[in-house]
Parts: C-alpha cells; sequence; structure tokens
C-alpha cells in the first residue's frame, strides 16, 4: 500500500488505540473499527498535521447526514486516504 | 476569579486577531470552598482549574475570531505541565494562541505565568459545534463582564 496508508493506519492505530492489525483498506472507519465522532475529530487534527492539510470534515458529514454521499466514500480507509492524496496533490498544485 | 463558579478570567488584557492571539489577567480569590478541601490548611489552586482557565482563554480566544458563530467545547488536553503551586492572591497572567484551524476543531497552546515565571501550559483542542441557544445570552454576558467586547479594536486593547 502507499505511504499514505501507512501513514493513516498508524495514525488510527495510535490515535484511537485500535490494533493496527485491524485497519485495512477496506475497513469502514465507524462500522468495522468503531470509531466515534469524537475519536475522528483526534484523528483528524493528527492527519492535519501530519499532511499539511484540512480535512473537510464539517462538509462530507454534512453530505452524508444529507444523503448526497454514502458514508463509505469518506469513511472506508482506502477512500479517505485517496481524498487525504487528493488533498495534498491540491495543495501542491 | 470565582473558582466555584468557573468564572476562570478576570479581564482581557489585549486580543490579536491578527495573530490569533489573546491575553487576560485573573487574581485567585483570598479564599473560596475550593479551599476547604484543596488542602485543607493548605490552599492550592487544583491543576485541573489551571487547564480550565487556560482553555477558558483559549475559548474566549475562539469566541472572538469566530464573532461568536460557534462554541467551542473544550475536547482534548495534551502535554498539560504544572510547574509550581498557585494559592490564594497569586495574580495570574494567561495567554493563548490559536496553532490549527480545522474542521469543526481549532487547537491552541496556552499557558499561564505570575510575575514572568512559568507556571503552567497545555496544549488544547476545542470542538466546534452550533451555539446552544440558551447559552449564547450568558456568554456574552460574560464576554462583556471580561471586556472581550465592547471596546475599540484600534485601542490595541481588547476588542
Amino acid at each position: 500500500m502507499s505511504s499514505t496508508y501507512e501513514t493513516v493506519a498508524g495514525i488510527i492505530a495510535d490515535t484511537a488505540d485500535i490494533p493496527r492489525e485491524k485497519i485495512t483498506p477496506e475497513a469502514h472507519a465507524i462500522d468495522d473499527l468503531g470509531i466515534d465522532s469524537l475519536a475522528f475529530l483526534d484523528i483528524a487534527f493528527a492527519i492535519d498535521k501530519a499532511f499539511g492539510i484540512k480535512l473537510p470534515l464539517e462538509k462530507w458529514t454534512q453530505e452524508v447526514n444529507e444523503g448526497k454521499v454514502p458514508a463509505e466514500e469518506y469513511f472506508v480507509i482506502k477512500n479517505l486516504v485517496a481524498r487525504i492524496d487528493a488533498l495534498v496533490a491540491a495543495k501542491a498544485a | 476569579m470565582r473558582l466555584e463558579y468557573f468564572e476562570m478570567i478576570d479581564r482581557v488584557v489585549s486580543l490579536d486577531r491578527t495573530g490569533a492571539r489573546i491575553a487576560v489577567r485573573s487574581v485567585v480569590p483570598a479564599a473560596s470552598p475550593v479551599f476547604e478541601g484543596h488542602f485543607p490548611g493548605h490552599p492550592l489552586v487544583p491543576g485541573v482549574l489551571l487547564t480550565e482557565t487556560m482553555a477558558q482563554a483559549s475559548g474566549y480566544l475562539v469566541l472572538a475570531l469566530r464573532d461568536f458563530g460557534v462554541m467551542p467545547f473544550l475536547m482534548a488536553v495534551d502535554k498539560a505541565r504544572f510547574r509550581d503551586f498557585v494559592g490564594p492572591g497569586a495574580e495570574l497572567d494567561v495567554e493563548a494562541e490559536l496553532t490549527h484551524e480545522g474542521s469543526g476543531y481549532v487547537a491552541t497552546k496556552a499557558g499561564i505565568r505570575t510575575g514572568g515565571k512559568r507556571l503552567a501550559d497545555a496544549e488544547l483542542r476545542f470542538r466546534l459545534m452550533p451555539f446552544p441557544s440558551e447559552l449564547e445570552g450568558r456568554m456574552r454576558g460574560e464576554a462583556a463582564r471580561i471586556g472581550l467586547v465592547g471596546r475599540d479594536p484600534a485601542a490595541g486593547g481588547p476588542a
């Protein structure tokens, strides 16, 4: 997997105290890993710092709550990693 | 300060909107019910209340920067250090600065000094939530009491 994935998986393991082996690209952060909204803010903070980005959690949450985007798009780990890569690329552009 | 009412801030000394910093002043009261238990015959401000003082300084900073559009709720305390004892009558200079603005949360660094000497510091994070309607008037009242609002920003003091 990419270095982004490894970094994100490490952050989730450390921040949410989840065994590293439970974290897979297909895992859903909320449904499979049991990460709640407060823990996800901790993870977002660590991701923001690690990648120099601002994870748009409020926008994502609103889109999911309004039924515009399925939660999987943002909260399955491989999709989260892809969003982070896109944010990093957008910042560099 | 009125420890038992969680009124930790006496007045705003300066607010720097550009630098996202605030400085406030508080004086520990000579007597408080808190001191009856912490500790009997040996009054000390509990570390949790020093943390609360840094959190409130940070919170008022966020309220000012966001123009009371959101309410910051303390969600994380990192690297808290209590470097000396704080007793009745201590004059506290409290500073807080915004270190990161995330989506739905912010991070601050805050510290307390007395006479230039470091007493405590911590890194704090706050969840930003819609202002509870029953709380907004109270918070605006407290902000006015400590001089966070209602003064001329051009004067260099609280704005």
